[in-house]
């Protein structure tokens, strides 16, 4: 009967609502965190320490330097006699990079087809590594037109069209992933403390010794966190995309009403772990492992699902976050409508349902 | 042959290895008071927790307002209400929502609500504390309140797990004013606790150790079979025995 779901309503808002503290704390702390982790997670480079080894100072080089340095990537701490200061400048972490030019550079590049020129980097962080070396592809392409009288092939693999802009790139591709993960931790806690809370205080037995039942009980406390976990979710919206400046290439409205059904199944979740947990401080730490953990590992989130081991892609179906970066990732970056995404939505909801069904079952009022 | 209200047979509790309630039988009319007395631990609120349907029994047979505990706890769970040990009010409600909260959940109608709403509010003398957050009363203020939202919904049968536990004597003695006045309209008081002298208000008792009722009772009948002035006394040898 909806009447007694009401008061559970009614009484959640006013916890809610007495509270400021925590209140503040829920709506503030998403906000910090998705800039946070939004800087965390930004993987550009910016003032690369760049070494030099010139053997044939003649003016070309010079150019060829100067290519590097004003390209706004590349910061040049110092020109070094031989290979072995660039060595040990690079373990003493004092360069990342190292531009070696031979000493027949000058006529070499007037002369002949190709001029080799080596770049030395750092592997040690292959992330980077990899970002370097695409930075010195396209200085180096942009190099070899204005230089090359006739077409020829660079020796040089041009990947320019995939990292235009690699900076904000990597953003973009983060920051769905972060809202897809502050969203989950924040609604799985909300249900899950607030009944794990009661159960500690006593005031869930009054409740249970009443003919209400667990379905009312259960929807009657998801219900006011769905309110307070979609502010969370607007903020956080809001917030990642304004300042990271990713694009929004969909429609909002639509990211919206699919964000209620993701943070439905947060929510659900987290009720499932109270009804699991024997105490308040074990169902937080449960609920915090399994919402960041699977969510940043395993909902290609970082990690791309289709490079992970059979056993693992079929591991990732469990975890809905994985469902939710489908939908976010859509409608920020690639603007694609409901058509696409009702599949996702509908999983999202189908295990929503699931984890509600079984935390009100396993809510039976058998307190043990 | 006065009604049953409660009615246990071969009641038994066990957690893992430990016997809570062993084997525990006995019957409460119709409009009594029935004391349970024991010390702590002796398995006095596991007893009720089973008959108000927050537990599963681990064996035996019950009923309660004529209701089976193993299969209708949600029939049983409309005509009881239960005030338990630990303070399960909410501290963060004033008085007036708790007690409007307890009452929705009772499906009480608008009109019945605020009817009984302000008789509670009348009758436990708690109108100056009425939009006071409820942690803010005094325990003895805090526990008039549990009662009054137990017995909101006019249930028949009321169950009390030691209401009186820390509450100053004047308040106990209004407790015991409203548990008689609930037994004469008729309704059925289960009430344990560890006072002595509480005992004495009820019609009958029994004595719960360790899982087993060793005694019971009327007050009058233990003190005459053991010869003894008071209940204590009673207690005290059936426990050395």
């Amino acid at each position: 009967m909806k009447s007694r779901i009401i008061p559970i309503v009614r009484k959640e808002f006013i916890h809610i609502i007495r509270d400021p503290r925590s209140l503040i704390i829920i709506l503030f702390m998403p906000t910090l965190m998705i800039i946070i982790f939004g800087y965390a997670f930004n993987s550009d480079l910016k003032d690369i320490k760049m070494g030099v080894l010139d053997y044939s100072g003649t003016e070309p080089a010079r150019q060829l330097i100067q290519k590097f340095t004003s390209s706004g990537y590349f910061i040049l701490v110092d020109k070094y006699q031989n290979l072995k200061q660039i060595e040990n400048n690079i373990k003493k972490r004092k360069l990342q990079m190292a531009l070696v030019i031979p000493a027949d550079y000058a006529e070499s590049v007037l002369t002949k087809f190709w001029t080799p020129v080596q770049i030395i980097i750092d592997g040690s962080n292959s992330q980077s590594a990899t970002i370097i070396q695409n930075y010195v592809d396209l200085i180096t392409a942009d190099l070899g037109s204005t230089l090359s009288l006739t077409d020829f092939k660079l020796p040089f693999d041009v990947r320019v069209s995939i990292w235009y802009n690699p900076e904000l790139k990597t953003i973009h591709f983060f920051v769905p992933g972060i809202i897809a993960m502050i969203l989950v931790m924040i609604s799985a806690l909300l249900t899950c403390i607030a009944i794990a809370k009661e159960r500690e205080e006593g005031t869930l037995e009054q409740i249970l010794v009443s003919p209400i039942r667990a379905t009312e009980i259960v929807i009657g406390k998801v219900i006011p966190y769905i309110c307070l976990a979609f502010l969370d979710g607007l903020l956080i919206i809001i917030v990642g995309v304004l300042w990271f400046g990713v694009p929004f290439r969909g429609s909002i409205w639509l990211l919206l009403l699919l964000a209620l059904v993701y943070i439905y199944t947060a929510l659900s979740f987290g009720l499932l772990i109270s009804t699991i947990a024997p105490s308040l401080r074990v169902a937080m730490l449960v609920t915090l492992a399994t919402t960041i953990m699977p969510t940043m590992l395993l909902s290609g989130f970082i990690f791309p699902i289709e490079s992970m081991p059979r056993l693992l892609q079929a591991i990732t179906l469990l975890v809905p976050a994985r469902y939710f970066l489908v939908i976010v990732r859509g409608i920020l970056l690639k603007g694609i409508g409901f058509q696409y995404l009702w599949q996702s939505t509908g999983i999202l909801f189908l295990m929503g349902t699931l984890f509600l069904g079984i935390s009100a079952r396993r809510f039976k009022p058998r307190l043990e | 042959m006065p009604e049953i209200s409660v009615y246990v047979k071969n009641l038994t509790k066990q957690f893992k290895n430990f016997i809570a309630v062993d084997n525990v039988s006995f019957e409460v009319y119709k409009g009594e008071i029935f004391g349970f007395l024991g010390a702590n631990g002796a398995g006095k609120t596991t007893t009720i927790r089973m008959l108000c349907g927050l537990l599963l029994p681990t064996a035996g047979e019950g009923r309660v307002g004529g209701f089976d505990i193993m299969t209708e706890s949600e029939r049983i769970k409309q005509n009881i209400g239960y005030m338990s040990q630990k303070f399960s009010l909410y501290n963060d409600l004033t008085v007036y929502e708790n007690i409007r909260f307890y009452g929705g959940i009772y499906n009480l109608s608008n009109h019945q609500l605020t009817e009984n709403t302000e008789a509670l509010i009348t009758r436990m003398h708690l109108q100056d504390w009425r939009n006071r957050l409820t942690g803010e009363l005094p325990l003895g203020w805090k526990q008039r309140l549990a009662l009054g939202c137990a017995v909101l919904h006019d249930p028949k049968i009321v169950f009390l797990d030691e209401p009186t536990s820390g509450v100053d004597p004047i308040s106990r003695r209004e407790f015991w004013d409203f548990i008689y006045y609930l037994a004469d309209n008729g309704k059925t008081v289960f009430v344990t606790t560890h006072y002595m002298d509480e005992v004495e208000y009820c019609n009958r008792l029994s004595i719960m150790y360790q899982g087993k009722i060793i005694a019971l009772d009327t007050p009058t009948g233990l003190k005459k079979a053991f010869n003894q002035q008071r209940i204590e006394e009673v207690f005290i040898q059936l426990v050395d025995r």
